[in-house]
């Protein structure tokens, strides 16, 4: 049976290939290139989500008018979900902003005044004012200290829907420039713990395998993971191969049942935080049936376990914070292989089934397909693993089943965790634009990793502080505590997507000692909650470049120009740098160290450095000899996208940690994406094994090679409970998360009328019998309320998803309904990534 | 032709009596002599009831009778809550003063207490239906697969999701695609038993012109003939058999194979080969014929 699907496939593939072959010869293409419509194509990946589907987006007189689904695009071979549908609408909503506001009373800047117009020169001069006032005091603060120890009052709240080059600008601009690592990007609230698991386990982030394991696995297990909503192609993807597969089984965890439970042999439903125990049970298992894979594990594994009791990330006076005996801590500590058989030992299928409600028949079943050594498994998981008060835990404990069975690392074999960010791992991973990281896996913290950075960036030696900044959750809290005070946000909606709205991030940003800064596209909650907002040029406006979830890099030029005033996000940061002296940002020691940067600005050392600036301004042009806009470049000068990719590409080719080698610049524009390492022209389908990954040695079979002894950890955690649960007041569970017509908040999809009447506005689904208890029908508008804030919103009791007793959902797309008002910012204590899917609330009717 | 199929197979009675009624009615309503020219008009609209324009909950799916027992006082239109419905005006293309909507506006939200039901003080809507799941409005027709962008194998599924009946009226077909070859196709599929004719799935639609739409019952509604039943549909009703099953097949097969006479038809042996050169069933090789 299998033979024929294959056979079925194969002859597709011919079909397919043939057509693409015709389409790569140059006479046809030429013809091609404009369509009878006159539209001219060219291809870019979609703006949503982590899957990276690659779309042809059709420009016709200065405006996007249409898209399609890329036919020749691997991920996506032509087709597109509902979102994608919709990208040529996305950039023309009716309320687009096309010019700096500013809050003004009496045509003076006023914390407390209505927005109005001002030019980007007033907006830039205010900008620097409070800039240099902040830095100024910075310097103050850190007279006479080490690198180690220089904090800063000026912070950016960033994003994994920055393009590459917009992420590596701001980090040399906010790292460098300002010697701030207060830069953070939403990623945090998103993939956050998978990196921390990633670099304890591996000692290198981002997934081994690839999407062709949704070809070959014979069994997915979704962990956290609503994939029929969230990754819709790659689901459809995952369909096919459960459809036409001999045998092929799909097992979907949760703690609610959602649309992925529509195509699972086994749906599984368990309490949450449980899956901590589940997995250990797991393992257990493994362990007591001796399913080892002992030939892999002696030769490529450590045992280890890590600190207990570590806290939940919240301020530190708060009682949860006081009683942890670990508060915050995660050394691992090697340990033996019986002492790792004894920490299992308590997760018996009785005990484990008691703590989740999963019953001891599914638990088996679970255990005995990863203990099959016959079975190819690709377990997958998003934010049910990541937004998790253990979700460095989690997903190390992941990785210790796949790892003890010997499980990945090669075609159908492994964990992967799907990102929900078009460039989550593009930009915010690999450029490092996180609080602790530098570009390429490198740390701010290990001085070896900063002199590199500084070598690179042509800094002083020193420049780079060594303290980790402000992560996204202390942003909020350090605003409302008056010690960060200017903060510029871009590319993402906070204000709606952040936790604890009402008692944390509000404050802080109304607080009238900071100065805060949007930029966006639209009328965000985010926008309202800003002093100053600059629009900005939206995805083919621009000239970009995203990661998607299985490293694959993908590139665009760019199609049309954005509205009125607005401008990429690159040039705000690179324009923006002009307005700064050295003298102004640096201190005398460091300016001492390279005199010849004195009187300069920072966009001359950090832009303007002979390498940024190395390609001259030229034309744009495809293959098929179209030509092509780039605003950047016309402004200044110089081909500024690939001069940031140019000297960003050493770090992956020369840096520290080995395997994050890129393609040069111009690879890209001819490919529909490249998986790195990128060597010699070839891609990485699955690291660290032998043949399909060229840094692991011949011979060696398998290498870890993000770590020293190339050897990956096993890493014991224990089941620990939430922060919060449910009590005799607040009585039910509330979990948050997305639906496949809107996108995140919502900012682009619900200006599309189209999604927006398909899903006009957040539910909260509920078990009938719950609704009943509170006096609630289906339709009714209920309040929803937890011990920081409240809402309202419509009572669903049948549809997508089906509420086991005790728990509600709701998504985060509707501005009309601020879901994050009610969730707690209890963070997981090592990864910093906030729990939004445990929240205790009442829900009443209105 | 349509004339006279709608003729053949409305009872004459109700017909002549409901034009009496709205005679009368629509001399108390319009000046007697405007009466005769608007007739006319009035009587072509009311004996074509458009595909677009569907009846509240509990009204007949015959229209005609509907129409007889609707005394066009207005009240459901009144009491529904979300002006869903609304009374059709002269110029409109539905009888005057008769209830409808019009999904692609606004839909019915399908309302558990049925208030326009409950507010018709003849029965037009019919008050036996208590449960608004088995309002029977109309029928959901994906009408245009060749539009519908989930036969391409895009993940839309806006009407399955939208379905107040979801998973029963509206269920996605999954199957392969092979265009892709690695992709699925997510169809939806709309089951007669269990829509209502709500509409939300017409009104949800995201073409610029709905896929789905929903339509009178007797539009929509395709009819097996009398002389033919579906065979594993009967089966799956009656729980059993309706002729007893065959008694145990035995074939003629080399050693190793099998055959599973309801199921996968021929099992070769393994590998080409047998693992052993024996029958699993011992009784096989013991009582082989022709000596040892």
């Amino acid at each position: 049976m299998s033979q024929s699907r294959r056979q079925f496939i194969k002859t597709n593939a011919i079909a397919a290939t043939a057509a693409a072959a015709g389409i790569s010869l140059p006479g046809l293409t030429a013809a091609k290139a404009k369509d009878e419509d006159d539209i001219r194509w060219d291809k870019a990946p979609c703006r949503f989500c982590g899957t990276g589907c690659s779309v042809l987006v059709g420009a016709k007189d200065g405006k996007v008018v249409a898209t399609q689904g890329d036919p020749d695009a691997p991920v996506n071979r032509g087709l597109n979900c509902i979102k994608g549908y919709f990208l040529s609408k996305i950039m023309y909503g009716a309320d687009r902003l096309t010019q700096p506001l500013m809050r003004k009373k009496n045509s003076e800047y006023a914390k407390d005044g209505d927005f109005e117009p001002v030019s980007w020169d007033e907006a830039f001069d205010l900008m620097a004012e409070k800039w240099k006032a902040a830095i100024a005091k910075d310097l103050q603060d850190n007279k006479g200290k080490p690198p180690e120890e220089i904090t800063s009052r000026v912070g950016m709240f960033g994003s994994g829907q920055w393009t590459v080059f917009e992420g590596y600008a701001a980090s040399k601009l906010f790292k460098a420039g300002f010697r701030s690592n207060n830069l953070d990007p939403n990623a945090r609230h998103c993939m956050a713990s998978a990196v921390g698991a990633f670099i304890r386990a591996f000692g290198a982030d981002e997934p081994m395998g690839c999407y062709d394991d949704l070809e070959h696995a014979d069994a997915f297990v979704l962990w956290g993971a609503n994939m029929a909503e969230n990754h819709p192609v790659l689901w459809s993807r995952l369909t096919d191969t459960r459809l036409t597969k001999a045998d092929c089984e799909v097992h979907v965890l949760s703690t609610f049942e959602h649309r992925s439970f529509e195509l699972a042999d086994h749906g599984v439903i368990f309490k949450p935080q449980t899956d901590l125990a589940i997995l250990n049970y797991i393992a257990n298992y493994i362990v007591q049936k001796d399913a080892i894979n002992w030939d892999f594990v002696k030769q490529h594994v450590n045992f280890t376990k890590t600190p207990t009791d570590i806290g939940y990330g919240l301020r530190p006076e708060h009682p949860l914070e006081k009683a942890a005996k670990n508060a915050g801590k995660g050394n691992l500590e090697g340990i033996d292989f019986e002492a790792y058989k004894k920490a299992l030992a308590p997760y018996t299928a009785e005990y484990v089934s008691e703590l989740s409600g999963v019953s001891v028949e599914s638990l088996e079943k679970l255990a005995k397909l990863y203990a099959d050594p016959k079975k190819k498994i690709v377990s997958y998981w998003t934010m049910g693993f990541n937004q998790h008060v253990r979700g460095v835990w989690v997903n190390g404990l992941m990785y210790n089943v796949h790892l003890l069975t010997g499980k990945i690392s090669e075609p159908g074999n492994g964990p992967f965790s799907l990102t929900g960010q078009p460039s989550a791992c593009g930009t915010a991973r690999e450029v490092g634009t996180f609080a602790h990281r530098l570009p390429a896996d490198l740390v701010v913290k290990k001085k070896d990793h900063r002199d590199f950075t500084e070598k690179v960036w042509q800094l002083p030696e020193g420049a780079l502080s060594g303290k980790v900044g402000y992560h996204a959750v202390l942003q909020s809290r350090m605003l409302k505590d008056g010690k960060l005070n200017c903060y510029w946000v871009t590319t993402n909606n906070n204000m709606q997507a952040g936790p604890n709205i009402n008692e944390e991030m509000y404050p802080g940003w109304r607080n009238p000692d900071n100065f805060i800064v949007v930029s966006e596209a639209y009328p965000t909650v985010s926008a309202m909650a800003a002093d100053l907002i600059l629009p900005v040029a939206m995805w083919t406006e621009k000239e970009g470049a995203f990661g998607n979830a299985e490293r694959r890099t993908q590139f665009w030029r760019q199609q049309v120009k954005a509205p009125g005033e607005s401008r990429s996000d690159l040039w705000q940061f690179v324009e923006f740098s002009k307005r700064f002296k050295t003298e102004e940002v640096w201190p005398e020691e460091l300016l001492a160290k390279k005199p010849e940067y004195r009187g300069k600005t920072l966009f001359d050392v950090l832009y303007a450095n002979g390498a940024v600036n190395k390609y001259p301004k030229q034309t744009v042009t495809d293959s098929r000899g179209n030509e092509y806009g780039n605003d950047e470049m016309d402004h200044f000068g110089f081909y500024l996208q690939k001069g940031l990719y140019e000297e960003y590409r050493v770090f992956g080719k020369d840096g520290p940690k080995k395997g994050h080698d890129l393609a040069e610049f111009d690879a890209y524009h001819k490919t529909r994406g490249l998986r790195w390492p990128v060597v010699n022209g070839k891609e990485t389908l699955w690291r660290y094994r032998e043949g399909y990954d060229p840094f692991v040695p011949e011979g060696a079979g398998v290498a870890f090679y993000g770590r020293p002894d190339n050897r990956a950890n096993i890493i014991f955690a224990p089941y620990e409970p939430p922060a919060e649960a449910p009590d005799e007041e607040f009585d039910l569970w509330l979990t948050t998360g997305r639906i496949l017509e809107h996108w995140h908040t919502g900012s682009m999809t619900r200006r599309v009328p189209e999604l927006y009447r398909a899903a006009p506005d957040a539910l909260v689904y509920m078990h009938p019998k719950d609704a009943k208890k509170r006096g609630l029908r289906r339709g009714d508008e209920a309040k929803l309320i937890s011990r920081r804030g409240e809402i309202t919103c419509r009572v669903e009791t049948k549809g997508r998803n089906k509420m086991p007793e005790g728990m509600a959902f709701i998504a985060f797309f509707d501005a009309g309904r601020l879901v994050n008002k009610l969730v707690l910012d209890a963070t997981d204590p090592l990864s910093k990534e906030t729990d939004f899917k445990k929240v205790a609330v009442k829900i009443l009717p209105v | 032709m349509e004339k006279s199929h709608r003729t053949a197979s409305k009872p004459n009675g109700v017909d002549r009596g409901r034009r009496g009624f709205l005679v009368t009615a629509l001399r108390s309503a319009v000046g007697a002599g405007l009466a005769a020219t608007l007739l006319a008009v009035h009587q072509r609209r009311a004996d074509a009831l458009p595909a677009a324009a569907i009846r509240p909950p509990g009204a007949n799916s015959d229209d005609n009778i509907f129409q007889s027992a609707c005394i066009r006082c207005g009240l459901c239109v009144r009491d529904c809550p979300y002006d869903t419905l609304k009374l059709a005006r002269l110029d409109d293309p539905v009888a005057t003063g008769t209830p409808y909507f019009e999904a692609r506006e606004i839909p019915c939200e399908m309302c558990d207490d049925i208030p326009c039901l409950k507010a018709c003080p003849t029965g037009a809507l019919d008050p036996a239906l208590k449960e608004i799941e088995n309002a029977r409005m109309g029928l959901a027709v994906l009408i245009d697969q060749e539009a519908c962008i989930a036969f391409q194998g895009l993940r839309c599924e806006v009407c399955f999701n939208v379905c107040p009946v979801r998973g029963e009226a509206i269920t996605l077909d999954m199957r392969h695609n092979p265009r892709s070859g690695r992709h699925a196709l997510f169809i939806p599929v709309v089951h007669s038993n269990a829509c209502t004719g709500c509409g939300k799935c017409e009104q949800a639609c995201i073409l610029d012109q709905a896929a789905i739409k929903v339509m009178p019952l007797k539009l929509a509604k395709g009819a097996l003939g009398e002389h033919y039943r579906l065979g594993w549909e009967q089966k799956a009703r009656s729980g059993e058999s309706l002729v007893t099953p065959d008694t145990p097949h035995q074939y003629n097969l080399p050693p190793g194979a099998s055959y599973d006479h309801a199921g996968e038809g021929l099992i070769p042996a393994p590998g080409g080969r047998a693992a052993a050169p024996f029958s699993s069933n011992p009784l096989d090789t013991l009582n082989r014929k022709g000596g040892l």
